[in-house]
């Protein structure tokens, strides 16, 4: 360890009066030229050495220390006249117009004053805002005369960016900073200014420093030739000005000139602080690009804060391609060997590990679980080549550090952008594998939102013990089944292993023994004992249930009958779970799917995350291996294949729709439509149109299920959850449906019609956008252009949608980040406000709750009585 | 099971520190399920095993799960802005816009409707809520007149009042015929025949003008409100489980509460700036969770309550509705760095520098701006070091 590490306290904030500038700084700057013809730095001019250096073996001629090691020295340039600050031409603006223009004193009389204090003082020594005072005392200090002077005010305007214009006179930089000096200090106050830290005519500057050159390097390209920051080159403009100015009132020159000149000094110095500030034309470099000066530096997206100090750079990460390995656990994620070969783990070396260590330096940087660098006690960093191992390890003694190659039980942190909850970065155990993308168990595609159409991820290696103690209690993936959101599971199946899971446990679903074992060898699973006699796959499954689990509920293939026939179920519906035994019903998306498996809930609730991650590590491999591949899985047009008569219906359902449509439309034209309640006859016209085209598409949906059978695969897939609806598989089969444009029937494009194809005026179906064709057969150019319609509002929808929300939870984060839970059980923000006396009204955490609720009592009452009902026995 | 008895058994337990809801939920589920004494206090053993495993965590940072959680699902929303939510004849914005519009704490929502409901003894009047309905919604008075008249040769504008409207509006002439004396001077009222005058001089110059000024009255005169409360326009009314409701398109609820047989206690509205106005800064926070809540779950999107309240008491805490974003919660932080982490950068540090401001590191972000473990959660325990001699 290298000591104490010191804690910063606090950050003063203050101005800088022209004598610390001075004080500071190391030398005057003069010249606006930077180098001499041989490329060596002017003295006094802006790459002056004494400002620090940036050439590594470089010695700083200030303070003695290497190029990289020396942060710089700031300079100072006196201005031949004073010049106001662009940041504080408001403030210096209200000042002005809040004083007095003789004797400086604020506009306000005694009682004011007294009234005032008081309230500035109490909310000031509480460290709260005093923005809203500070107006009321401007609006109540507008004054005609002063009430000490006696003195007639006149009204003061800011013109646009800097300029004060009191009555028809344009006050100069010189008289402005006059009067702000005149303002006594017990004034201060009032005007929003502490007395401690600043002075009112420190806004207009005198002398300004000049940043060292480690803030403004230049950059040689490869040509040789130096390319200077825009910084030097404002610096250049504000120095050659400056010096023309000097020169031109030493000569006696007109005051015209030196007014122009002092103007355009103004005009350098406002551009250098703020390129961006209203009114002003922005400094433009020779290629015609703004400059961008010191306010742009700090602020917005690419600014300072936001891409440096909010957020920052690391070391031992990686990117790469995603892409699904369901060998793999939960918490696993498979690691490309190149990877592992580049980002370390710090382990200290000690008398225990030390052979260990030896080895890994022996493979060197080149083999799998090798060693970069070492770091010896006296704090070198030594990099680990073929030829210098043998020292190396020679050397190795406890107190050394070697940065080892990351090996199979390391703990990384994992995160997919964007990071839109606490589940997009989690901790997982690496397993080091050939070929060159990260591998990761399907089940925790949805927190992450991943796919494998091309998605990348991050990984980060934790450099501390701390952090990886912390990441493996906290952040591992098993930790973060149930979201906090809303207390249910968001880590679970998808896809083919809802359809692997329903094939298993189907009810026709038998193996003999040996095939059983096989699919349960094949899954990781421990062995049952024999049973001597074909296994169901219900009995396969509940190999993975823990013994004491109980469970009622209905799958997702239940058909919502009107009344439920509970334990009779014909579909197999009603899943029983008792002594963790799957007696009736098929597992789907209801039982471990992501977002809503009941089983999976219940296990994580009652039983361990542990518990829950075994259940989806194997039950996911016992849906691919058990079911999925036992009987082969496939989906194709075939599966939406319909008989020809099935398709007469359907032409002729929608051609008598068709016909309804033109009824109401005739209705419409011949003022026989009666209007719904508050909406006129085109818009019930229109109301009526759509629900009788939706009805018409819905019945042919109804036509084309009753040919749907449950040994069709997409028809599997879209009961069980796993993946499209019964809403796509009938518009494959008989018609897509209306397309919308704005939440209604289209209507847009040419004069009174959508296209030159129909007549003006026509609002039937086909006309407005109604798709008569299913997918499968195909759409006709008209429909396929409404489509097209339809489909590129969903695109700009959703392009919109990311930007809008994402802004909405940048703010929610800022505006609710302070807030945490205190030990008395209150929730406050940083300054100690209680926010809420108990968190949630009930200090329930929901991400440990049941669904939002203490328990279910129902169950609790269930479980508690087959408890004693067995303990009787 | 009655609530008390609950009450003691959990009081024996030891648990006193249960929310009074969760007792009644007790109470509920006992009598659900036929619970005996003995079998009551063992559940209410479970429960409180259950409520000490599933409490927050000194230190946990729920502020910042809070927003996630909201914030999360914002992606999934749809951006459909106007929707019919249960009432087809109105539209109220709904999805994304609307909880920004929510979080925004703006004064002037895109859709403001109120549901107002009446009290046991009108709430089942149809014709006593048929009349609040006339008198409540906007009528103009072109909703009243039929053959409306522009006579451009004589400058008048005859109309004639139409009793058959007035009738199934219940509206009395005289209210109508008194409104329109009241507004206009150049008016002759004939039984229900109504003509108007302008102040048209019978100069040929002005001719041009006098047309000008005829289409005006003509504008003016239908537009002319006759009866309804300020702030509202169209009202439907409606029969739902059992009783008459009104749905309003604008809202007053100020105005509205003061109308006698109006359910003041079921009444509402989704305009959280009135009813803050109105009835408060508590009731402005109710009605931020249920605004919030209800938007989200008609998306089909479910979030804890637990973090909407958390929000709605951060907008709510210092006793005014304040905005989440820069003119409001996030632009009255305490720490310099956070502001100007935020937003507005400039402006951030230059008025901390006049003002002399001190940032004490006390947040999230000024830890994470100086490098520094953030106090929350883990970060948020230490070691004090004791020295013994």
């Amino acid at each position: 360890m290298k000591g104490i590490i010191k804690k910063v306290s606090e950050i003063d904030f203050g101005l800088m009066s022209p004598e610390t500038i001075r004080k500071m700084s190391v030398t005057k700057i003069v010249t606006p030229d930077t180098y001499d013809e041989d490329g060596y730095p002017i003295e006094a001019g802006l790459m002056d050495p004494r400002l620090g250096v940036i050439d590594p073996g470089l010695k700083c001629r200030t303070c003695g220390s290497k190029g990289g090691d020396c942060q710089g020295h700031f300079g100072h340039i006196n201005f031949a006249r004073p010049v106001i600050h662009v940041g504080f031409a408001d403030t210096i603006h209200k000042i002005l117009r809040s004083t007095c223009r003789k004797c400086g004193r604020v506009l306000l009389n005694e009682t004011e004053k007294l009234e005032y204090h008081d309230r500035l003082q109490s909310r000031i020594d509480a460290g709260e805002d005093i923005s809203r005072i500070l107006k009321q005392i401007h609006l109540s200090a507008k004054k005609e005369k002063c009430p000490y002077c006696e003195e007639e005010q006149e009204e003061i305007k800011i013109d646009k960016p800097i300029s004060l214009v009191e009555g028809n006179y344009k006050l100069t930089a010189s008289e402005v900073r006059e009067r702000l000096e005149t303002i006594p200090e017990e004034d201060y106050i009032y005007i929003g200014i502490n007395p401690k830290v600043a002075r009112p005519e420190w806004m207009v500057l005198t002398v300004l420093p000049v940043p060292p050159v480690t803030v403004r390097p230049s950059i040689t390209l490869e040509t040789g030739e130096r390319s200077e920051d825009d910084l030097t080159h404002k610096l250049v403009d504000i120095l050659r000005i400056n010096q023309r100015l000097k020169e031109n009132m030493e000569a006696g020159a007109p005051q015209l000139i030196v007014e122009d000149l002092w103007e355009l000094l103004q005009y350098h110095v406002t551009t250098y602080f703020d390129n961006e500030a209203s009114g002003v034309p922005p400094a433009r470099h020779r290629s015609g690009r703004p400059l961008k000066t010191l306010a742009q530096r700090l602020k917005g997206k690419e600014g300072r804060f936001r891409s440096n100090l909010a957020g920052k750079r690391v070391n031992f990460s990686a990117r790469t391609v995603i892409s699904p390995d369901p060998t793999l656990s939960i918490n696993e994620v498979g690691v490309p060997e190149m990877i592992a070969k580049e980002v370390t783990v710090p382990i200290a070396v000690t008398e225990w590990n030390i052979d260990k260590m030896k080895e890994y330096i022996n493979n060197g940087p080149d083999v799998h679980p090798g060693a970069n660098y070492i770091i010896r006690p006296d704090g070198r960093k030594i990099r680990v080549y073929d030829e210098t191992k043998e020292t190396v390890i020679e050397n190795l003694e406890p107190g050394y550090i070697v940065e080892r190659h990351i090996i199979d039980g390391d703990i990384v942190l994992f995160n997919r952008q964007p990071s839109l909850h606490r589940m997009s970065m989690m901790a997982h155990e690496v397993r080091v594998l050939p070929y060159k993308t990260f591998r990761l168990n399907l089940c925790v595609c949805p927190p992450y939102n991943a796919d494998f159409d091309g998605d990348e991820m991050n990984m980060h290696v934790f450099q501390t013990p701390e952090a990886r103690a912390e990441a493996n209690d906290i952040m591992k993936v098993q930790e973060h089944i149930l979201s906090p959101r809303y207390g249910g599971p968001i880590i679970g199946a998808i896809h083919d292993h809802i359809t692997g899971a329903y094939l298993l446990t189907h009810k026709d679903t038998v193996f003999e023994e040996d095939k059983a074992f096989q699919i349960i060898k094949r899954s990781k699973m421990e062995l049952p004992e024999a049973k001597g006699r074909p296994w169901t796959g219900k009995e396969i499954f509940s190999l993975l249930l823990p013994d004491k689990l109980n469970l009622v509920y209905k799958a997702e293939i239940c058909r919502k009958c009107e009344e439920c026939k509970q334990r009779d179920c014909e579909y197999d519906a009603y899943v029983v779970i008792s002594n963790g035994e799957l007696l009736q019903g098929v597992v789907d998306d209801k039982g471990y799917g992501s977002g809503s498996g009941k089983i999976l809930d219940a296990i994580v609730k009652q039983f361990s995350p542990s518990d829950a991650r075994y259940f989806l590590d194997h039950g996911t491999k016992l849906a691919v291996f058990g079911g999925v591949m036992q009987r082969g899985f496939t989906t194709g047009t075939a599966d939406e294949e319909i008989p020809k008569e099935a398709e007469d219906r359907i032409a002729e359902l929608l051609e008598r729709s068709d016909r309804r449509v033109e009824q109401l439309i005739e209705a419409y034209e011949n003022n026989e439509l009666e209007a719904l309640p508050g909406r006129s006859l085109r818009e019930t016209l229109e109301m009526k149109i759509m629900q009788v085209l939706g009805e018409a598409r819905d019945n042919t949906g109804v036509i084309a299920e009753h040919y749907f059978t449950t040994n069709n695969s997409a028809v599997i897939m879209a009961l069980t959850g796993a993946r499209g609806s019964m809403l796509n598989l009938t518009q494959i089969a008989t018609c897509v449906g209306q397309q919308a444009v704005r939440g209604g029937r289209i209507n847009r494009g040419y004069i009174d019609r959508t296209l030159p194809h129909f007549h003006k005026g026509d609002v039937g179906s086909k006309a407005s956008g109604f798709v008569h064709s299913s997918y499968k057969k195909g759409l006709d150019p008209l429909e396929f252009f409404f489509h097209a319609m339809g489909g590129r509002e969903g695109l700009v929808d959703t392009a919109i949608r990311t930007a809008q929300s994402g802004y909405m939870q940048r703010r929610l984060v800022n505006a609710l980040h302070d807030l945490s839970v205190h030990e008395d059980g209150t929730v406050r923000d940083n300054k100690g406000t209680i926010i809420q006396f108990k968190y949630g009204e009930d200090g329930i955490n929901p991400a440990k709750s049941d669904y939002g609720a203490v328990a279910n009592l129902d169950r609790l009452i269930e479980e508690m009585r087959l408890e004693d009902s067995r303990a009787s026995k | 099971m009655d609530v008390e008895q609950v009450q003691t058994v959990v009081n024996e337990v030891g648990a006193d520190y249960f929310p009074i809801k969760l007792v009644e939920e007790i109470a509920e589920a006992g009598e659900r399920n036929n619970l005996t004494d003995e079998e009551l206090e063992k559940l209410v053993l479970k429960v409180k095993e259950a409520y000490e495993r599933e409490e927050v965590e000194p230190g946990e940072s729920v502020g910042t799960i809070a927003a996630q959680s909201v914030g999360e699902p914002g992606t999934q929303m749809t951006m459909r802005t106007f929707h019919y939510a249960g009432v087809v004849e109105l539209n109220v914005t709904l999805g994304l816009p609307r909880l920004i519009e929510v979080v925004d704490a703006r004064k002037k929502i895109s859709t403001p409707t109120m549901d107002i409901y009446f009290t046991d003894e009108f709430k089942n009047d149809e014709e006593f809520i048929r009349k609040m309905g006339n008198k409540i919604g906007k009528i103009t008075l072109n909703d009243v007149i039929k053959n409306f008249n522009v006579n451009y040769m004589d400058n008048v504008i005859t109309a004639e009042i139409d009793q058959d409207i007035l009738d199934e509006r219940r509206l009395e002439i005289s209210e109508v015929t008194g409104e329109i004396e009241k507004t206009f001077k150049h008016v002759t009222i004939n039984n229900n025949l109504l003509s108007f005058e302008t102040t048209f001089s019978n100069d040929e110059e002005k001719i041009q003008q006098g047309i000008r000024e005829l289409r005006l009255l003509a504008d003016k005169i239908r537009d002319l409100q006759i009866s309804g409360v300020k702030g509202i326009g169209k009202v439907v009314i409606r029969h739902e489980q059992n009783e008459w409701v009104i749905h309003t398109e604008g809202s007053n609820i100020g105005a509205i509460l003061k109308i006698p047989g109006v359910d003041i206690v079921r009444t509402t509205t989704n305009d959280i700036f009135e009813i803050e106005k109105v009835l408060g800064i508590e009731a402005a926070r109710n009605a931020i969770i249920h605004e919030l809540y209800t938007t989200m779950e008609e998306q089909g999107l479910s979030v804890d309550i637990r973090h909407i309240m958390l929000v709605a008491d951060m907008m709510t805490s210092d006793g005014t509705v304040k905005s989440i974003g820069r003119h409001g919660i996030s632009g009255e932080k305490s720490s310099v760095l956070a502001r100007a982490a935020f937003e507005e950068t400039g402006k951030h540090l230059l008025n901390a520098s006049i003002r002399g401001e001190v940032d004490h590191l006390t947040g999230i972000i000024e830890n994470v701006i100086v490098g520094q473990p953030i106090p929350h959660g883990t970060g948020s325990v230490g070691i004090n070091m004791k020295k013994i001699d």
